[in-house]
């Protein structure tokens, strides 16, 4: 058994992982709120069914400095640039968004130009995302 | 990454720990087997199946999962299903169906039609069904939190199309517990869930005796993360918590649980799988038998059946992929399964193409026609390691159904999140082996490519207006439809609803010929029975 190490490589950092829209697939989100909460960071998850008004309104009320994504139905080009478009109407687009989830590769490239920071698929390793989060947030 | 030494796997290739960790031993001996544990097929416990003879008498069931977009255009999906030898269709509903949400909610649109077909109301049911005959096939609907509205829709489309209620054959997955652990398309609290699933599973038994009401799912927990053993472990003190229900609601044991089906995942540990499967027909059957006092034995037998591929499907080198399948397939079918669907290729990332979803059929028909797998009954069984594994697989599964147990049964664990934390530990566990290649997937952290992902073009795309369509639809059937008739069905609903000693079915099927649409029908049971609140604990 490999076991976690912890780090500090998100030290000070507060991170808000949302589910936005209806998919009801929460273990990606919820591995990596675990892992990114062992590196430092502090971790707030929002639980099932949001939507992009709601999370937007969570990341500005708890002044997080980036918002992670977890979207495994197909729907994320839509809900994505809604969160992006939801987090502009509350001032607060320097709030840093990441994406994770079943995202096709022509749909990545799509979701970086919307100004998405980095986006991870189940087969990127969990160092990997942290290491990510880390260079995207200094 | 490139294809350096350091990708190459040299040394032992297995952990001498198996995943749910049971020690598996370099040499299985005579000794290591209990024979009392063994017994004959289609004899109790039925560690060797519940027919006495196999697949010879009846083959597994294939069916495959499929349906996307509108009705009409998965409704040509499942006849050229059919047209290839399937036989049996497997209905995949879209997110807003399956949580109960109209076309027209704001929520809904961007999900319309995307992992399934939208069912918002009977008449896009009757399109689906169109020219299908339904007291000819078996229907497979993989549906939860709003199962009952779906499986009454069915008996409308079949009292439209004048076939008769009992001549109806499937399945409706029908299981709300493991959604609140793992799938997440719960809609109302735990309890008033339990009551909806109880009224459908009795009320199916009375009017679609042949039909399979509930369909008990580890599948979910699995492919999110947990281990064999958990799986079957939690599916079990999840059918157990049913059973308790049913029996408080009136429900006669020895009738209802001859028609209580399981629904697994098969991974890729061969006979981790196969020890899965045989331990946990023998343990409902000790269950049945001991706990409630079951004396028929088709009420005490476990059928189950199992998805081959999921999350142990990777994107890189996806051909390989149909190998993982075809391994699969076989535990399956050494494990005794009542029926199979064998996933695409390419499912781990997209929905299947023609031609994948042809391979994944035609991976199944060469085992079942081809290998002579089917010839004899559970032909693994009195291996020395499998007899071992299978009592190993047992205890292990027995330890895990007490420490629900100790924390005060499923409901409550469910209810205050335990048991979604404890499944969040397993997922993190599994993604940190893989990670560090103790676990070895094969193209994916070892034996690596440079290119040999997936490549575009194979990607299949839904036809980007069927939101619109659906949307379409949905508002002329607001228009057209008598008012006074979905007004009235509703009233009735509600008042069945408030009273605990009623039934829901007959009043859902009401409104389903009403033409009431899902997403009116959970709102009024809403209102009645609430909302669940989800527990975020981490």
């Amino acid at each position: 058994m490999t076991t976690l190490q912890p780090s500090r490589k998100l030290e000070h950092k507060r991170i808000l992982v949302g589910k936005p829209g209806l998919d009801g697939h929460d273990i990606g989100a919820k591995i990596v709120a675990l892992t990114l909460r062992n590196a430092g960071a502090e971790v707030i998850y929002t639980g099932l069914r949001r939507t992009p008004e709601q999370i937007a309104q969570v990341a500005v009320d708890e002044g997080v400095d980036m918002v992670g994504l977890s979207i495994l139905s197909g729907s994320h080009n839509e809900l994505v640039a809604a969160v992006i478009d939801a987090l502009r109407e509350c001032d607060a687009a320097d709030i840093k968004v990441f994406v994770g989830g079943t995202i096709p590769s022509d749909d990545q490239q799509h979701l970086l130009n919307l100004g998405v920071s980095a986006v991870f698929t189940s087969d990127m390793s969990l160092d990997a995302v942290v290491d990510t989060l880390a260079e995207k947030l200094t | 990454m490139s294809n350096d030494n350091s990708a190459k796997k040299t040394g032992p290739s297995a952990s001498p720990k198996n995943r749910s960790g049971l020690d598996v031993p370099t040499v299985a001996k005579a000794s290591d087997v209990n024979p009392e544990n063994i017994g004959a097929p289609g004899e109790y416990p039925f560690t060797r199946g519940i027919f006495p003879d196999g697949y010879r008498g009846r083959l597994w069931t294939i069916r495959q999962y499929s349906g996307f977009g509108t009705a009409e255009e998965s409704n040509e999906r499942y006849k050229f299903l059919l047209e290839k030898g399937q036989t049996g269709i497997s209905v995949a509903l879209d997110l807003p169906t399956q949580i109960g949400l109209d076309p027209t909610h704001s929520m809904a649109r961007p999900e319309i039609g995307k992992v399934g077909v939208s069912l918002s109301n009977l008449s896009e049911a009757e399109i689906l069904f169109d020219g299908i005959d339904l007291s000819k096939i078996s229907t497979s609907f993989t549906i939860n939190g709003t199962a009952a509205i779906i499986y009454a829709m069915y008996l409308a489309v079949a009292d439209k199309q004048n076939v008769p209620r009992e001549k109806l054959t499937g399945t409706i997955q029908n299981d709300i517990l493991k959604e609140y652990v793992a799938r997440g398309t719960w809609i109302f609290p735990v309890r008033p869930s339990m009551r909806l699933i109880s009224d459908s599973i009795l009320f199916s038994n009375g009017v679609s005796p042949r039909f399979n009401p509930i369909s008990i799912a580890g599948a979910h927990v699995r492919d999110a993360g947990s281990t064999a053993a958990e799986e079957m472990a939690y599916t079990l003190a999840n059918g157990l918590a049913y059973v308790d229900e049913l029996c408080a609601r009136g429900g006669d044991v020895e009738k209802f649980a001859k028609r209580l089906s399981f629904f697994f995942y098969v991974h890729m540990d061969f006979f981790e799988e196969i020890a899965k499967f045989r331990a946990g027909r023998r343990l409902w059957a000790r269950f049945m038998k001991e706990r409630y006092g079951v004396q028929d034995p088709k009420a005490q037998q476990f059928r189950f059946g199992v998805v081959c591929g999921g999350s142990s499907l990777v994107a890189q080198q996806p051909y390989n992929n149909v190998i993982r399948v075809a391994v699969e397939t076989m535990a399956a079918a050494f494990g005794g399964a009542q029926s199979i669907f064998t996933c695409a290729l390419d499912e781990a990332f997209q929905l299947p193409t023609d031609f994948s979803a042809e391979l994944a059929l035609r991976t199944q028909q060469v085992i079942a026609h081809e290998s002579g797998i089917a010839r004899s009954v559970d032909p693994l069984g009195g291996s020395y390691l499998l007899e071992q594994q299978t009592d190993l697989m047992e205890q292990k599964i027995v330890e895990i159904m007490e420490e629900v147990d100790s924390y005060g049964g499923v409901i409550k664990a469910i209810e205050e999140g335990w048991m979604q934390a404890r499944l969040a530990q397993s997922a993190l566990q599994r993604k940190l082996d893989t990670d560090s290649g103790e676990t070895v997937i094969v193209g994916h952290n070892y034996f690596k490519k440079e290119n040999e992902d997936m490549k575009a073009g194979d990607v299949f795309t839904l036809d980007p207006t069927v939101a619109k369509r659906a949307t379409e639809k949905f508002e002329t059937l607001l228009d057209t439809r008598n008012q006074v008739e979905v007004d009235k069905t509703l009233a009735k609903l509600a008042k069945a609803a408030a009273d605990d000693s009623e039934n829901v079915m007959p009043y859902l099927i009401d409104c389903c010929h009403a033409y009431v649409s899902v997403g009116e029908m959970v709102a009024c049971l809403k209102k009645e029975w609430g909302e669940f609140q989800e527990p975020i604990n981490l």
